[in-house]
């Protein structure tokens, strides 16, 4: 009974969204959409569920003295912060606006910076040619560097043209292949789970 | 029924049919551009004797959708096209009507798609019912999946398993979580740690259900830690920043990165290289897998994140439902050369049918 009762409303709900997105009905279209407001509705709720998780993680973490729990100190202080600024001063103006600009920006900016240095050095690893496919790639990859930048043009003419048609032809078609084959995975994951064959994402792993 | 006028008037030639493929809450309006003028004013009335209503002006637009019709009435139009110096204006078209359409014919290659794939999977997991043994191909990211976590059971060390920065509504999530049930039932036979940091409260609530579960089907319900499977942050950054100082500070053995990524999947498995764990990642988004498949030890592309669960649990059932969904992808692969040949040709009849981009 605990997962029959949630595998019907699977099934159900389910199906009659796959059904909707086929019949252009104007009562299909009106139930989908209403069940699409259920599900921000329910989200909305779970935001509370996040913050519950946060404080209790942290204050358990603080009660037992676990490793590093002094870091967890200065985030419930800043989450108690913040939630105040932003009931008090309202999300407009104020301190909770100047703490979001001036740090939560400029934090996840450096974060997204990072990804710089990581490119560099996951490349100079997957370009190293040890295997023939390495190879292609890294030939692949210093033609459309070097066809990307000024300096290409001036070194041959046809770099740009070159960079162009990899990019729109190989590169494309791998997409597309990769995208292919992705939708039908989807497709059949989402037949079995409506089925009811995959269940492990309810917590039971057998039919 | 299609109800197509057409009226030669002056310079200005108006189609009105009811849209197709919709629910009858719309009629389009289509007009030949032309350069005299800069702007159409459409007019619409209930009456063609009475008296026509100005519903807009478009200066850059040749197609027209009105939607704020009532299914099943008649409506007339005309457009009045203006220049500097000169307007004219067309006939009256009418009357059209709007109605629903049963089915989406837009649609239609997706349909095939599902019925196709629906009775592949069916006919096999029938065969596999019977006790037929049926063979899968074999997916390396997937069979590393034990050993990964073996791996991190000797060195003593934790596991690490990051489902993605989006939420339950995304396919891959949903994915993702069916292959946490396989690894979470793994890691607490072995009694190895597992981490799941979350990005939404909702994975969270899933995660802990599915990791709960998993440990109690394996005997071993004492091995869940609700701590361990946790909410971090909604923000992009911030939940890196934090996944990021979970590897550095606990040095898990082995990390997973199955699910919906974007710019962080790179930063994530850079600095799970850099503590030197073994790293199975796995996404459907092509922009992302070239990433994954630099930085990490494993990489389940596309498809192959969606068939991990089934391949995981070998149980034959499901992996009758992975050999159906093989025969349906060889089957469009077969449709798409066929597609190529019939374009090259000239036949176009594949084309035809499957071209549903001017419907």
């Amino acid at each position: 009974m605990k997962q029959t009762i949630p595998l019907i409303i699977v099934f159900t709900f389910g199906f009659f969204v796959i059904i909707a997105f086929f019949i252009p009905l104007r009562v299909f279209q009106d139930a989908s959409q209403t069940f699409e407001t259920w599900y921000t509705g329910v989200i909305a709720f779970f935001v509370f569920i996040g913050i519950f998780n946060i404080i209790k993680v942290n204050v358990n973490k603080i009660q037992r003295k676990l490793s590093d729990w002094q870091y967890s100190i200065i985030l419930l202080f800043f989450l108690a912060f913040m939630m105040g600024a932003g009931f008090i001063g309202g999300p407009e103006g104020g301190v909770f606006d100047y703490l979001f600009e001036h740090m939560q920006i400029p934090l996840g900016a450096t974060m997204f910076s990072l990804l710089a240095f990581f490119v560099a050095s996951a490349a100079f690893r997957a370009f190293r040619a040890r295997t023939p496919e390495a190879t292609l790639l890294l030939i692949a990859a210093v033609i459309v560097m070097i066809g990307r930048v000024p300096i290409g043009y001036y070194i041959w003419k046809g770099f740009p043209n070159l960079v162009e048609w990899i990019m729109s032809v190989p590169n494309t078609a791998a997409k597309r292949g990769i995208l292919f084959g992705a939708d039908l995975g989807l497709i059949s994951m989402a037949l079995r789970v409506l089925l009811g064959i995959e269940r492990s994402y309810m917590g039971g792993g057998r039919e | 029924m299609l109800l197509i006028l057409l009226v030669f008037a002056n310079q200005v030639e108006l189609k009105a049919f009811d849209t197709p493929n919709d629910g009858g809450s719309s009629i389009t309006l289509e007009w030949h551009p032309d350069t005299l003028f800069n702007s159409y004013v459409i007019f619409r009335s209930v009456d063609p004797e009475g008296n026509f209503e100005q519903i807009c002006e478009l200066s850059d637009r040749t197609t027209y959708f009105d939607t704020q019709v009532v299914g099943g009435e008649d409506y007339y139009y005309r457009v009045e096209a203006r220049g500097r110096e000169s307007a004219v204006s067309s006939y009256i078209v009418g009357p059209v009507r709007a109605f629903p359409q049963i089915f989406n014919t837009s649609r239609i290659n997706i349909a095939v798609c599902i019925v196709v794939l629906f009775f592949a999977i069916i006919y096999y997991i029938t065969r596999a019912r019977r006790g037929q043994r049926l063979f899968i191909r074999k997916i390396p990211g997937i069979t590393a999946v034990e050993e990964a976590i073996g791996r991190a059971t000797e060195m003593g060390k934790p596991v690490l398993y990051v489902p993605g920065i989006m939420d339950i509504d995304e396919p891959e999530t949903i994915a993702s979580m069916s292959i946490l049930g396989r690894v979470a039932e793994k890691t607490a036979e072995y009694g190895t740690p597992l981490y799941v940091p979350t990005s939404k409260a909702m994975v969270m609530s899933m995660a802990q259900q599915v990791v709960k579960e998993a440990s109690i089907r394996v005997g071993r319900p004492d091995w869940f830690n609700i701590d361990n499977v946790r909410y971090l942050t909604d923000d992009q950054f911030g939940y890196v920043s934090a996944v990021d100082g979970i590897m550095v500070r606990e040095k898990p053995a082995t990390n997973f990165y199955l699910g919906k990524f974007y710019a962080e999947s790179l930063i994530l498995a850079e600095t799970g290289f850099s503590t030197g764990a073994i790293q199975i990642a796995g996404t459907a988004l092509p922009d992302q897998l070239p990433f994954f498949v630099a930085a990490c030890d494993y990489t389940l592309l596309g498809e192959e994140l969606y068939a991990a669960s089934a391949y995981l649990s070998q149980e034959p059932v499901q992996l009758g439902s992975l050999k159906g969904q093989d025969v349906g992808k060889l089957i469009f692969v077969i449709v798409v050369i066929l597609g190529v040949l019939d374009r090259l040709v000239g036949f176009d009849i594949l084309y035809n049918l499957f071209n549903t981009a001017q419907q």
